[in-house]
């Protein structure tokens, strides 16, 4: 079987090698023009538009995540804490829930005569952003000198202690008879995206909905490329390596993985932006203990790490999620006479991923280059390689930041 | 030839940093003074503004602190439950230094048997005192032998393939079990709490102390923990397997250069942690009399957070830090309102984090040498 695989390796090996150079970049240039043209084959307000939307807003918070634990290797079990934060930014400056005040800045002619904070959506996204940044690296100050299991159960305790404030937030006055959060009600009536000269945003035609979430993805995959080979980048796969080490070679702890901490935020709160406008309500049971590890999931099962294989597995689980559990497999185990459905169980069903994906495939599906040689057993073939090397090919063999691209 | 004297060179003054002074304050008294404060604060408030209580009918102002016992006898009880769980984890971290996420949901499981076993016992309120004791007893054992069982198997399905693996593999695993277990039990129970018989009478007073009745509640946990803690430290300082299992914790390489079966002395960590919650879960069926699949994941929380706070890896310190977080919990139940206990807990812990990694007692782990 290994043989197999090696043959096959070696065979794409030689197909890289006749390919132009150029080909990396037509191939991702054409997967773009693929996902822009790609509702025109769907009807626009069809359950597969929606289960592609959903699942491409789960592979902006993969990407986000991925940058916690995969780049910077710090496990973040309260990942959650940031699509709350990113949903009430939107509910907040997005909707009348805060009754008292007229703020209106470049909404739609209907939002700007409602009364509460209007903000324009490209605002509320910089602003959730903001938020986020801020709240990912308080959440980092506690943990900068723990252990890496220990750092995994104080994110999981913001995460909760963000939840239950969401929930009870109803019981927190800030002021004029308004409150905090909605709590379990929700806030409803939050704005659709509003941009001069587009369509309008609805339910009946998702199409817009989708094309704004792509554009955000494709802008955090790029800044994540960006990321992954730039000093910083560098920095936070040196201090999961090795922390002692990175240290001592200059890399300053503190600010690198505080950074660590609010990039990923950043990217998980605009998610939450785009999820509280997108299902037209901001509600506190959407931020339970469980969504962080179908997050944590989707990293895990594409390849800690790696960029391509957060998207991927963003967009699998996404699917699984969305259209494949409701949609298909429901009705699977009435079929064997059990009396339940697959969506009760659709967390097990993550957490069975997890157990069979770490102990079958632990680098993933698309594994980053470093963490396959660390999790596999070539690594000993290739530490032997390296003491057999000439000095002048060490460098060949692991390239800095060099991924699964 | 002339003689220089040279004075030697003056060393520089050690520079004056206040805050370093401050920061050892903290990390020092920091914790026992943030512990401190609920009960000190809810006690002064309760003797200058009293707290209502009904007498007779009619509404009376009472200035003492008796409603603080209240909280503190409360408190204790829930908390040798935390306590009993809190060790399972403490174990398993003293061992292989992993968080075993799947503990509370162990624990769980164990109230699930027992619940079960009661049925198939014809356990009721109405009998007989000396039956109904020893079909309890009965169901401790086999529910002890389940969830220890359960937790070896955890441990040779999931940890133990991943071992040599980073350390973040196992924690995986350990956290996608934790989902397994909990959809077994909600396949098993349903998704909403569920109450189950009261067979002792958890809420007779048995007696008074200071103005605090004594509910049976009260005496029935602290008649399962504390044997099982003494049995559990005689086994662990005074046996064979014991001493195999202190030596595996210091050093697994040294430990097993002198003979030591390691994969057996952590599969019997495993069970006695999984003993310990069974019979948690036990009493926890009994103390509540509900059981629901989602008391685990809160459990096992509140539990870490004792095994943490008492200092990881050192069984005396998670049955102080069980006993300490329920008391926490008894006090935010009463007094904030029960919705926002799990905050206050986990505020707590992060306390913990910030002001004394290590414990109050101290952790016993090889990292910390």
């Amino acid at each position: 079987m290994s043989a197999f695989l090696d043959a096959l390796r070696a065979r794409r090996d030689a197909v890289a090698q006749w390919l132009p150079r150029w080909w990396n970049r037509a191939l991702a240039g054409a997967l773009i023009v693929v996902g822009i043209v790609l509702p025109f084959f769907f009807p626009p307000d069809s359950g597969f538009m929606n289960g592609t939307i959903i699942a491409v807003t789960y592979a902006v918070m993969s990407l986000g995540l991925n940058i916690v634990v995969g780049f910077a290797g710090l496990l973040d079990l309260g990942y959650v804490a940031f699509y709350a934060l990113g949903a009430y930014s939107l509910g907040w400056f997005g909707s009348d829930f805060f009754f008292k005040l007229r703020v209106h800045v470049l909404v739609s002619p209907v939002a700007s005569t409602l009364q509460g904070v209007h903000l324009n959506f490209v605002l509320i996204l910089i602003g959730a952003a903001a938020i986020c940044a801020v709240a990912g690296m308080l959440i980092g100050l506690p943990t900068l000198r723990l252990r890496s299991d220990y750092i995994a159960i104080v994110t999981l305790a913001f995460g909760e202690i963000i939840a239950t404030v969401a929930v009870n937030g109803q019981s927190v006055p800030v002021g004029g008879g308004m409150t905090l959060t909605a709590g379990n009600l929700g806030i409803s009536a939050v704005d659709a995206p509003y941009f001069p000269g587009t369509g309008s945003f609805s339910l009946l035609n998702l199409r817009p909905w989708y094309w704004l979430i792509l554009a955000i993805l494709l802008l955090v995959v790029f800044v994540n490329l960006r990321l992954r080979d730039s000093r910083l980048g560098r920095a936070w796969v040196a201090l999961r390596e090795d922390e002692v080490a990175a240290v001592s070679m200059g890399i300053p702890l503190v600010r690198t993985k505080l950074l660590a901490y609010s990039v990923g935020a950043v990217f998980g709160g605009m998610a939450g932006a785009f999820f509280g406008t997108y299902y037209t309500e901001v509600n506190a049971s959407q931020f339970a203990f469980g969504f962080s590890i179908f997050i944590l999931a989707m990293v895990v099962i594409g390849g800690l790490g790696s960029i391509w294989g957060a998207l991927v597995g963003g967009l699998t689980l996404g699917y699984i999620n969305n259209y494949l559990i409701p949609d298909v497999l429901n009705d699977l185990p009435s079929k064997f006479g059990l009396h339940f459905q697959l969506t009760q169980v659709e967390f097990g069903i993550f957490g069975f991923l997890l157990v069979i994906m770490m102990l079958v495939r632990p680098q993933g599906l698309i594994p980053e280059r470093r963490r396959r040689l660390e999790m596999t057993a070539q690594i000993a073939a290739e530490d032997a390689q390296l003491a057999e090397a000439p000095a002048g090919e060490v460098t060949v063999i692991l390239p800095p930041g060099e991924g699964a691209a | 030839m002339e003689t220089t004297t040279v004075s030697p060179p003056s060393l520089p003054a050690a520079p004056v940093r206040p805050l370093a002074a401050v920061r050892r304050y903290a990390g020092q008294w920091g914790l026992i003074a943030a512990l401190a404060a609920l009960p000190v604060y809810y006690g002064i408030h309760d003797l200058v503004y009293g707290y209502q209580v009904y007498v007779a009918g009619h509404p009376v102002i009472h200035h003492d602190l008796s409603n603080l016992g209240y909280n503190f006898a409360q408190g204790l009880s829930n908390g040798a439950i935390w306590a009993l769980i809190a060790i399972g984890y403490t174990l398993v971290y003293g061992i292989i230094e992993l968080i075993n996420f799947a503990h509370g949901d162990v624990f769980m499981i164990g109230s699930f048997t027992a619940v079960g076993l009661w049925s198939v016992f014809r356990l009721s309120p109405g009998m007989g005192s000396a039956a109904l004791i020893g079909g309890l007893l009965l169901t401790l054992i086999i529910t002890m032998i389940v969830t220890g069982s359960l937790n070896v198997l955890i441990e040779r399905v999931a940890y133990r393939p991943l071992r040599s693996a980073p350390k973040l593999a196992a924690l995986i695993t350990a956290v996608g079990f934790s989902f397994i277990l909990q959809n077994v039990g909600l396949l098993w129970r349903g998704g909403s709490p569920q109450s189950v018989p009261d067979l002792i009478g958890v809420e007779q007073t048995v007696f008074t102390i200071g103005g605090v009745a004594i509910q049976r509640g009260y005496i029935l946990v602290f008649a399962v923990m504390i044997p099982l803690v003494f049995a559990l430290t005689w086994f662990i300082n005074s046996t064979r397997a014991g001493r195999a299992m202190r030596a595996t914790a210091q050093d697994p390489e040294a430990a097993r250069l002198m003979g030591i079966n390691v994969n057996a002395t952590i599969s019997l960590t495993f069970l006695l942690g999984g003993m310990l919650a069974g019979a948690a879960g036990l009493v926890y069926a009994l103390y509540e009399t509900n059981v629901w699949y989602f008391q685990g994941f809160k459990a096992g929380l509140f539990a870490f957070t004792a095994a943490v706070m008492g200092g990881i890896g050192n069984v005396r310190g998670a049955v102080l830090g069980g006993l300490i977080i329920g008391v926490i919990q008894a006090l935010a139940d009463a007094r904030m309102g029960p919705q926002w206990t799990e905050a206050v807990v986990f505020g707590y812990l992060i306390l913990i984090m910030v002001l004394r990694p290590r414990g109050l007692l101290g952790e016993e782990t090889r990292e910390a040498g």
